[in-house]
């Protein structure tokens, strides 16, 4: 599984090199790669028919317990179908749609990384790798949605993607860890059998509070559900893709794949059955007033999702198996008209549903692919929509006393809006009258309508022989989401009981909904206010109260003025540092261990603070460099004292030098001047005082600590033995640390050049002139 | 500041603190001294002469430009860390001739390296003090 | 002895805090300079000083006979040194740029630059 994972990395990252070999004929090696995956899956389908589960282990961060765990169970196994099959039609489709792009290759790059990343996401048996692929979905996602990164909007819509997501994954990353330190283990099929821990414990309601802001805002539910419309900016096979069938149901992937262990509890389902059910009426009745063809599917698609977050919430083995079948069915019908959407905008060069009309007679195989998906999205009987639909309403009717005719009622709400927005796709762009800006349009290469086609005709034949999929793995979805055996079989014809009335008035009126509501600008604009109480207002407003705090705190800190960046900083520093002291408690001094004072030691510390007070106070440039240069003989000779005779020659030259440097450049400068009140030189002196006190503090409580000479020993003992040399410091420098003294040799070269630059390039310029 | 007694000073005292920073170079593995030391002493010879007779004159001793003495001693520097992947060893293994030579004493990689460090410093410290005293 | 050390290090960090609190660019330069010194003697004095004893192996021995001066504070030190000199001379050549262009040490005058000073 691990090569399905890696395929696409490797290539995306290949495309780098080698992008425009793939611009050429060669393109047509892209969708090969889907292909093969998706065989791949396809061949995993008996085993995992009979209930084996396929585990795979790689050792990556052993010591931080992150390790590449795949585990392929039916879950997993219908999201990677999902993935790498629609991804085929994708990558055919996409190959037509963006030929000629100038950036083809990057498109191909990022969808490639999404392909990888998503089916990471859905392998992961380790939550932190989970975690790790879940990010790389939604990076991937954030360049596709701002592929056309000349557009503002587009930009726009990435980032409000990426900011959104981005806050859920960090949340998501904090209930991870959590779950993870509660059980000790990473390992999602072990978490399963912690259950009892798990929900028992007192940060439970933590936990799926931060897993439920990560999925919530992966999966756009109610109140983060505005980035999704946003989203349509990307370029439609990437709606298609990822903002339908894949990447937004990772969010319903992750509730449902930790159902087992943390599902079916109070918190659990109450929270899940209000936010899905929530978002999934408000979406319905959005689509219905929208006038852009993918804005109709956005808001849609929202709904749909919310119907899985609201089944998933629900909990009871009907409900799952209900979610785990119109997983599949939304799958197949929504990225049909998606990709409908696509060849339409693409001809047309529109997606207005007010304009459009009578594409029916031009773009034929269109319209069949079209009409199928809007039949099975309406769930026309003997489609595949209509066991999905019916599934729905068992389990809502089949809920709890008291509560089973509100479930019901919102479902059917849902479900009419979602009829009527799947035919105003579907079905009214391509009837009535065709006009005659349009009539020239030709149908475009087949690669753009074959796999709509195909898809379309997928959610009619698994209408008519539903135990295609529920033989063979439908059930062991549900049995992975529920944890137990569900005993789904899937059928045609239920027989004729309240289920099918139900589905039969939804279809009616949803019908009539179509016919009667037409959607217009003015109806948008009315709606568009509604969107005035979602999260969106409040995150923009958010968003530019940090922008004026920002103003401040960049006013306040970074006013230009380096003394005052100095300022603040040490006097962070000292607060920190003297914070740290004094609740390390108090410094002893053990005098028996020092070294004894003598009178020369004494008189060159004077002359060296001697020094040290006429360059504070001089005002005499020339003055304070000899000072300087005093200080650093007065230290040379300390160094000669203790012990340090390659510290004393090596300060020696240097100063000399050093000095030699200042007098050749700042005879010529002015002497200082006072610039400064008496005030602010009292205050900086305070400072400084205190610096120099808080360090001279810190070497005392060091000078404290027992000695440790195990490194000294240890250069002490081998410097003759194995590097044949008897004055440590210098074996210590050019052997045992040589690497880093050949690089500060590096570095002296480098400032060397500096200068030299500065100074010679400098003239060179200017004798041009 | 040409004095004539610093000019003959320096005529001999270059040509001595030359030697000794060589000979600081070479006893750095045994005692006090090596590359930093000897190239800081070697190119405070330079820096006296400079001053006694002029950049111009230091300069036409030198007849390369002290830039070319960094490449140099990186160069060197370099060619001792990876002379050991010649023998099938790690980099920076110390290598050493099994018998003394005369006067120099014990000679392996490790004081190939020293002499890199030597041949940096000496550049980089006459490259910025050249540089800035020519352009007055 | 010790605490005599730790009292210059102590000086030699307010001095250079001090310094490069004020506005002129040669006072700065000055004031790294002193609180690199004031680094190398912490390091120094932290790594314990000992008296008469550098770390050189005796010439008839193969490993040290008695105490010896901790060699690793001296070899942080040393670096310390050069890498200084390579700070100092670029941070003096750029002081003198700085000021051929503006014509001034006040570090406040650097924040406006007229447009064909750059």
């Amino acid at each position: 599984m691990l090569f399905t994972v890696l395929t696409g990395l490797i290539i995306s990252c290949l495309l780098i090199p080698f992008g425009n070999i793939i611009k050429t004929k060669w393109s047509i090696l892209l969708p090969l790669i889907p292909v093969i995956l998706f065989l791949y899956y396809l061949l995993q389908i008996p085993a995992i028919t009979l209930g084996t589960n396929v585990l795979q282990h790689v050792s990556w961060v052993p010591s931080l317990g992150v390790n590449l765990d795949f585990k392929l169970d039916g879950l997993s196994l219908l999201f990677a179908l999902l993935i790498t099959g629609i991804g085929t039609g994708i990558f055919f489709y996409a190959r037509t749609y963006l030929r000629g792009h100038p950036y083809f290759d990057r498109f191909f790059a990022y969808l490639l990384l999404f392909m990888s990343a998503m089916l990471g996401v859905v392998l992961s048996n380790n939550i932190l790798s989970l975690f790790v692929f879940w990010e790389l979905t939604s990076i991937s996602s954030f360049f596709l949605i701002g592929f056309n990164n000349d557009n503002k909007d587009s930009r726009n819509s990435a980032i409000t993607a990426l900011s959104i997501t981005g806050l859920g994954g960090f949340f998501l990353l904090a209930g991870l860890i959590l779950m993870g330190n509660i059980t000790g283990t990473y390992i999602i099929s072990d978490l399963v059998t912690q259950r009892e821990i798990l929900i028992n414990h007192q940060m439970y309601p933590v936990v799926i509070g931060l897993m439920f802001i990560g999925a919530f805002t992966k999966s756009a539910q109610f109140p983060f559900h505005f980035w999704l419309p946003g989203a349509m900016k990307a370029p439609t096979p990437v709606s298609a893709y990822l903002h339908s069938a894949t990447m937004v149901k990772a969010g319903i992937y992750l509730l449902a794949r930790f159902t087992p262990a943390l599902g079916n509890t109070e918190y659990w389902n109450t929270t899940l059955m209000i936010v899905g059910g929530f978002t999934m009426l408000m979406a319905a009745i959005h689509a219905l007033f929208r006038t852009d063809l993918k804005a109709i599917l956005a808001y849609s698609t929202i709904a749909a999702l919310g119907m899985l977050t609201f089944l998933l919430g629900m909990g009871t083995k009907e409900a799952i198996i209900a979610a785990s079948v119109f997983i599949l069915v939304h799958a197949l019908y929504k990225a049909t008209l998606f990709m409908v959407t696509g060849v339409i905008d693409h001809e047309t060069h529109t997606r207005d549903i007010t304009k459009l009309s009578g594409l029916g007679k031009v773009l034929k195989p269109v319209f069949i692919a079209a009409l199928l998906a809007a039949l099975s999205s309406a769930g026309l009987p003997s489609t595949f929509g209509f066991i999905g639909k019916d599934l729905i309403y068992e389990a809502t009717l089949h809920y709890q006393q008291n509560w089973q005719i509100w479930l019901t009622a919102i479902a059917v709400a849902t479900n009419i809006g979602l009829v009527a927005a799947g035919f105003i796709v579907g079905i009214k762009p391509f009837v009535g009258p065709l006009p005659e800006e349009y009539s020239k349009i030709q149908l475009p290469p087949f690669s753009m309508w074959i796999p709509p086609l195909i898809l379309a005709i997928l959610s009619i034949v698994f209408g008519i022989f539903p135990s295609i999929t529920g033989d063979y793995f439908s059930h062991q979805v549900a049995n992975a989401i529920a944890g137990v055996e569900t005993n789904l079989h899937l059928k045609i014809w239920h027989g004729f009981n309240t289920v099918l009335i139900l589905s039969l008035s939804t279809l009616a009126v949803g019908t009539l909904v179509y016919l009667f509501n037409k959607p217009s600008s003015i109806k948008l604009a009315k709606i568009e206010s509604a969107n005035k109480i979602s999260a969106q207002y409040v995150i923009t407003g958010i968003g530019k109260q940090f922008a004026v705090f920002a103003k401040w705190y960049t006013d306040i800190f970074h006013n230009g003025y380096l003394r005052s960046y100095h300022f603040k900083i040490i006097l962070a520093a000292e607060l920190l540092l003297g914070y740290k002291l004094w609740i390390s408690g108090p410094i002893y001094i053990n005098f028996e261990d020092l070294t004894p004072l003598s009178w020369y030691e004494v008189g060159i510390v004077a002359i060296l603070l001697g020094a040290l007070y006429i360059i504070v106070t001089t005002k005499s440039r020339l003055t304070s460099v000899v000072s300087t240069s005093v200080i650093g003989y007065a230290i040379c000779l300390l160094f000669v004292f203790y012990s340090a005779p390659d510290l004393a020659m090596t300060q020696f030259t240097i100063d000399t030098l050093t000095t030699v440097l200042f007098v050749l450049v700042l005879y010529k400068l002015p002497p200082f001047i006072n610039l400064t009140t008496r005030w602010v030189l009292v205050r900086d002196a305070i400072l400084a005082l205190g610096f120099g006190a808080i360090l001279a503090l810190i070497a005392l409580r060091i000078l404290y600590e027992p000695n440790t000479t195990e490194i000294a020993d240890f250069y002490g003992e081998n410097a003759y033995l194995l590097a044949k040399g008897k004055n440590v410091v210098n074996v210590i420098l050019v052997d045992f640390r040589g690497i880093d003294t050949m690089f500060e040799t590096v570095v002296l070269a480098i400032s060397a050049l500096g200068v030299y630059s500065l100074i010679r390039l400098r003239l060179k310029s200017s004798e041009k002139e | 500041m040409k004095s004539a007694i610093l000019q003959t000073a320096t005529r001999y005292l270059l040509p001595i603190l030359l030697l000794f920073s060589v000979f600081l170079l070479l006893r750095g593995h045994y005692y006090p001294g090596g590359g930093f030391v000897g190239g800081l002493v070697a190119s405070i010879a330079f820096v006296l002469h400079s001053f006694a007779n002029g950049t111009k004159a230091t300069m036409k001793i030198l007849r390369y430009k002290p830039l070319s003495l960094i490449p140099i001693g990186l160069g060197t520097a370099a060619c001792s860390v990876i002379f050991p992947l010649a023998f099938g060893l790690p980099a920076m293994t110390g290598l050493w001739l099994e018998e003394p030579i005369p006067v120099i004493g014990m000679i392996g990689t490790a004081i190939f390296f020293d002499l890199g460090v030597y041949l940096v410093v000496i550049g980089v410290v006459l490259t910025i003090l050249f540089t800035i005293a020519l352009e007055e | 002895m010790e605490l005599l050390l730790v009292l210059v290090l102590g000086l030699l960090y307010s001095a250079g805090v001090y310094l490069i609190l004020r506005r002129s660019m040669v006072k700065l330069l000055l004031g790294i300079m002193l609180l690199g010194h004031g680094t190398n003697i912490l390091i120094f004095v932290v790594g314990k000083i000992t008296k008469g004893h550098p770390p050189v192996i005796d010439e008839t021995y193969k490993v040290f006979q008695e105490i010896y001066a901790d060699p690793i504070p001296q070899a942080l030190i040393l670096t310390a040194i050069v890498i200084s000199f390579g700070l100092t001379s670029f941070a003096i050549v750029l002081l003198k740029r700085v000021y051929a262009l503006v014509d001034s040490d006040d570090l406040d005058n650097l924040n406006t630059p007229e447009e064909e000073d750059i």
